[in-house]
């Protein structure tokens, strides 16, 4: 399995993870239209941590024992046995944030238009995920971690 | 023989089975459970009854759970005995089934307080999705609610009624509602949007009386409360709370409190038997001591735990605390640990209150220790301020950042940060 890792030493805080991030999960793959015309808005999946002069990028870890998946409380959160992928299910997802409140990341996040979570998939359908293909300055960048 | 039985197959229960499978792929699992129906989320009865959710989607494993793990799943079936000595136990048809390691994941019943005409045709509890479709039944017919009880499930509840259009009356004994969860400033943001709704919020009474219609004394026609005053309704429900189901241990060798009483390998006093969920006293870290906490989530984790040791694998429970998120009337609140001592002396509380915007933040430290946490309408950091006050981070250094906007990662000291961006903590 994929695991990103940001070094926050190289992070400039461009924010253009979670540009490419949200153009990725868009339902036009086109960042004005992502930005400009899409209902609902598309949210990113990684977050920007800044607390001048640090910044680095985080979304979720797919934790090996994934708290999450333990409190989530529809079963929407589930781990992929296969993958080790910690996947989440919209249409199951009812919005109670008890996710929310036991990841230490904060990487889970409020679509607040679909009233479900939002968070990061690894980018599946790429060869590697849009954060780090798009990061300028090579802070992100792709770990094979067993799953 | 059953290798492992579980009587209960709700949280507990469930997560039980798959921690078994994780380790023991062969061992036979057998679970007793009351319920017909094969699995479900018991905090979705309120999404039921309010008509956003059906029942395929209210099940929280996919529907071949139980013979994907291989259990042999006993449905409205009812534990009746126990023989500790001899490891079996008796069930109401007759039949007794054998075990070698137990869980009991029994979970907890509705309290009902003796109240004159709790017995009249229209008063429910709310924990089970059987009660959850007797109330729709009954709601088809109703214009008005009382509901007793504003902690979890009476607010949750409430909800739902208000979403299916009637109108509600909710009695709280204590002075506010949540009491437990929140506190005064947290409350109020939650009272007014309720009220705005179209709730009426009675605080600081109880029902004294449940009276019938003029027509049928039979049929709940409104409640009396301690001051006198009296409401017409057409039903009502009691939500006060759950008591764990011990009737199967009491006058048993097995020790027990309020509660079983377990260790944090969820071991019980007698060998080879395990308890986990609302009927069991398990650890809270934020008192350092075993207490009852009656928590979906909890429950998955001790179930998790009991599952482990029962086959073998020796772990141990990390500890749990008063949580809870929710999301009433739209408005997203996370209550974690102590919110709301008695006696603040030994405490720093932080505090940022908006109320004009719902917005509310509560941290509460003790030597620079985080043990408690409200957050009302900004949750998204809620897990980081958990992490922090699991794993007693002193957080003196960055203090008054933890109810700031910009409250995130980048403060943490930097070890931390080190962990938590190069893999997982």
């Amino acid at each position: 399995m994929k695991r990103i890792i940001a070094k926050e030493e190289i992070c400039m805080g461009c924010g253009l993870c979670e540009v490419y991030c949200t153009v990725q999960h868009s339902k036009s793959k086109d960042i004005i239209k992502a930005y400009n015309k899409e209902t609902p808005k598309p949210i990113s999946r990684v977050r920007l941590e800044v607390s001048k002069p640090i910044s680095f990028a985080i979304q979720c870890r797919h934790c090996e024992d994934a708290p999450c998946v333990t409190a989530c409380l529809s079963g929407a959160m589930t781990k992929d046995e296969d993958t080790g992928l910690i996947k989440h299910n919209k249409d199951k997802c009812i919005g109670c944030w008890t996710c929310i409140m036991t990841c230490p990341y904060g990487a889970l996040k409020m679509d607040v238009f679909g009233k479900v979570v939002a968070k990061c998939d690894l980018c599946q359908e790429l060869e590697s995920p849009a954060c780090v293909t798009n990061c300028p300055n090579r802070a992100l960048t792709v770990k094979e971690v067993k799953p | 023989m059953p290798k492992y039985v579980i009587i209960g197959a709700s949280a507990a229960g469930m997560a039980a089975v798959e921690a078994i499978r994780e380790v023991d792929p062969i061992g036979t699992i057998a679970t007793i459970s009351e319920e017909l129906c094969p699995q479900y989320s018991r905090p979705m009865i309120s999404d039921f009854v309010s008509g956003k959710t059906t029942f395929p989607k209210m099940m929280c494993r996919g529907d071949d759970f139980w013979s994907k793990k291989n259990v042999q799943a006993l449905t409205g079936r009812k534990a009746t005995a126990i023989n500790f000595a001899e490891k079996h136990i008796s069930l109401d048809n007759g039949e007794r089934v054998v075990y070698e390691k137990l869980l009991i994941a029994t979970g907890g019943k509705p309290f009902v307080p003796k109240m004159e005409g709790a017995d009249k045709d229209g008063v429910f509890t709310f924990t089970t999705f059987s009660d959850a479709k007797r109330l729709v039944k009954k709601l088809e017919k109703s214009k008005t609610i009382v509901v007793i009880g504003a902690g979890l499930i009476g607010v949750s509840v409430t909800e739902a009624l208000v979403k299916r259009g009637l109108k509600v009356t909710l009695v709280e004994l204590q002075n506010k509602i949540l009491n437990l969860l929140l506190d005064n400033n947290g409350s109020d943001i939650i009272e007014n949007v309720m009220r705005k709704a179209g709730v009426t919020i009675i605080t600081g009474q109880s029902v004294q009386r449940i009276i019938g219609k003029p027509e049928n004394d039979q049929a709940v026609g409104g409640v009396i409360l301690t001051k006198g005053n009296q409401i017409t309704c057409d039903a009502v429900i009691v939500a006060i709370g759950v008591v764990p189901r011990t009737e199967l241990i009491t006058g048993t060798e097995l020790k027990l409190n309020r509660g079983i009483i377990v260790d944090n390998f969820m071991r019980t006093s007698v060998p080879d038997v395990y308890a986990s969920g609302d009927v069991a006293e398990t650890w809270d870290f934020t008192i350092n001591q075993n207490r009852l906490l009656p928590l979906w989530p909890l429950a998955v984790s001790q179930g998790k735990v009991s599952g482990y040791n029962m086959a073998g694998k020796k772990t141990e429970y990390a500890g749990g605390t008063n949580m809870s998120s929710l999301k009433y009337f739209g408005i997203p609140v996370v209550s974690i640990g102590i919110t709301n001592p008695k006696d603040a002396t030994p405490f720093e509380i932080l505090v940022k209150y908006g109320p004009e915007e719902n917005l509310y933040k509560k941290i509460v430290l003790k030597d620079n220790i985080v043990v408690g946490i409200i957050l009302v309408n900004d949750i998204e950091r809620a897990g980081t301020l958990f992490h922090l006050m699991k794993n007693r981070v002193n957080v003196k250094k960055f203090k008054r950042e933890l109810i700031s906007e910009d409250f995130g990662l980048a403060v943490l000291p930097e070890s931390m940060r080190r962990t938590m961006c190069l893999g997982c903590a």
